[in-house]
């Protein structure tokens, strides 16, 4: 077992748990917005940021920017801001303005970075953006604490506003009529969210992000019944999805970012089986 | 001084005008119905005064320092996805939204008049149900007592009593009654029951072809001119 106590030792590098805290991070923010998303039809957003965040990350690469992160974040909340926008006024032009967005983003993206970049690995380089690093270790300790910080505001920031997400998500016509500023939380959303994605795009890259955000929600929806019990569930889920990932990552030596994923499918299955049964009963 | 008043007003979608001409006031403590037959735009009057549909033109005016967050709102439809998870409790307080300005969460009053709205709709035994669980009817209590919670000085019924079977439906003529007669709450309320209309209000308003709008009397004995219409229609 001596590679087995190799790889536990590893557990206890700093920087690997750097990666952990990271991943916990980041997985417990990405849930938190899933229920309104999918329940808001918002996913669609959600999938356009992460392009939108891939195609500034080449911007930034071709500025050579040591730290891109600021610039990502500008762009991809400036979009979200904007998607929302064109999703409101109307409907069904909406989803075509996101889809012409996300795929105009990525194909540029990666234009720009064929064009411009110097690295002797693009390909490599492409494929860690798009689905994140092979391994998380690679962060520098700035982005490791702007991502503490960011993820502690957007916790808080769901928390504070949890009342609220919740009268806007169920029906968003009685909270406009009733005079709550539904305009105004529906921004914050589409903040919150396009933050949460610039900070998972780090641990999986910008490909996998919305399977990061919907698949803890969806699960849970299968076997909960209240917001509240559905928004928890979802939370300790992705958490937990994140650590497994993280650790068979490491112990097997596959991609971090489809290895969550592939946690998170693994949960939703599990979960879809259970409220069958339950529903069965 | 009315509490809301409507001036030449002019109501539909994207231009194109349902119905315009619209002039009629509602004063505090008014019980005012709207009857008028199907897709006549007394839903869509309701979205314009609810602020929810831009008005193609004319007026609306809130009077007495009516603000938004005081109203009360029962829409015809909801389009709650279905597998919306959330329980008859969390729906029915969501109403108190809009008594939080920016404080984040409800208050001690705030939960205890959720739970006595609860009580006055029968919805306790349901309170821990799921609400895409439940019956038509049951949903349209849930969502009544939830336009309770956010009627502060007024509430907008539409259609309030679809759905709902003979012996709840007068249980909500009699609790709708209550409101405005004891809690002072006025009321703006759609209805295809015209006999409990005429019962009920002191005010309607008649969309369609041909418009009135007066007391329930007047109403009555101008029905002739509306009844061939409404006709069988309650
Ligand atoms: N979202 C919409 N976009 C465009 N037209 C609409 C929309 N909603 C309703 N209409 C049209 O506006 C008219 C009035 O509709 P409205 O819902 O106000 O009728 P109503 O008087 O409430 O009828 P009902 O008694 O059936 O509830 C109808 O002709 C309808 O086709
Ligand atoms: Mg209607």
């Amino acid at each position: 077992m001596g590679a087995f106590s190799d790889k536990l030792e590893y557990l206890s590098y700093p920087f690997v748990q750097y990666a952990l805290i990271v991943g916990i991070l980041v997985a417990l923010c990405s849930s938190l917005l899933g229920v309104t998303l999918v329940l808001k039809r918002f996913s669609f957003i959600g999938d356009g940021l992460s392009h939108v965040a891939f195609g500034a990350m080449a911007i930034a690469a071709v500025l050579k920017l040591t730290n891109d992160m600021p610039l990502v974040m500008i762009i991809t909340v400036l979009s979200a801001v904007l998607l929302l926008r064109t999703g409101q006024n109307a409907r069904i032009k909406g989803d075509a303005a996101i889809a012409m967005i996300s795929v105009s983003a990525l194909a540029i993206g990666y234009l720009l970075m064929n064009i411009f970049s110097k690295s002797s690995n693009l390909s490599g380089d492409v494929c860690t953006t798009l689905f994140g690093s092979t391994s998380i270790l690679t962060l520098s300790k700035a982005e490791v604490a702007l991502c503490i910080i960011l993820s502690v505001l957007v916790v808080i920031t769901f928390i504070f506003f949890y009342n609220k997400i919740f009268a806007v998500t169920f029906d968003e016509n009685f909270a406009r009529a009733t005079g709550v500023k539904a305009g105004a939380y529906n921004l914050l959303i589409a903040i919150v969210v396009a933050v949460i994605i610039v900070l998972a795009m780090n641990l999986v890259g910008s490909l996998l992000i919305t399977a990061l955000v919907i698949f803890p929600a969806l699960s849970a929806m299968r076997v909960f019944k209240s917001f509240r019990s559905v928004t928890i569930c979802s939370a300790v889920l992705s958490v937990f999805c994140a650590l497994l990932g993280i650790i068979i990552s490491v112990f097997a030596g596959t991609p971090v970012g489809s290895t969550i994923v592939a946690a998170d499918i693994a949960a939703f299955a599990i979960f879809a089986l259970t409220g069958a049964l339950k529903r069965g009963k | 001084m009315a509490l809301l008043t409507c001036r030449g007003l002019s109501i539909g979608y994207e231009g194109k005008e349902v119905i315009g001409g619209l002039d009629f006031e509602v004063c505090e403590g008014d019980y005012l119905c709207i009857v008028g037959e199907n897709g006549s735009g007394k839903s869509t009057l309701m979205k314009t005064i609810l602020g929810l549909n831009p008005p193609l033109g004319g007026s609306i005016g809130f009077g007495d320092g009516l603000k938004q967050n005081e109203i009360g709102y029962l829409p015809q439809q909801t389009d709650v996805q279905r597998d919306f998870p959330a329980l008859v409790k969390e729906i029915v307080i969501s109403g108190c939204q809009n008594k939080l300005g920016l404080k984040p969460f409800y208050s001690k009053e705030d939960k205890a008049r959720a739970k006595a709205m609860t009580e006055k709709l029968g919805l306790t035994p349901l309170e821990k149900r799921c609400y895409r669980e439940l019956s038509g009817g049951q949903q349209q209590r849930v969502l009544l007592a939830r336009a309770l919670c956010a009627a502060e000085k007024i509430i907008l019924l539409d259609e309030p009593v679809s759905g709902l079977d003979p012996l709840v439906t007068a249980e909500m003529y009699e609790l709708i009654e209550s409101l405005n007669k004891e809690d002072g709450i006025t009321v703006i309320m759609i209805s295809h029951d015209i006999d409990a209309a005429m019962k009920y209000a002191d005010k309607i308003l008649h969309i369609g072809k041909n418009v009135f709008f007066g007391s329930a009397d007047e109403y009555r004995n101008a029905k002739g001119a509306f009844a061939s219409r409404e006709g069988g229609e309650a």
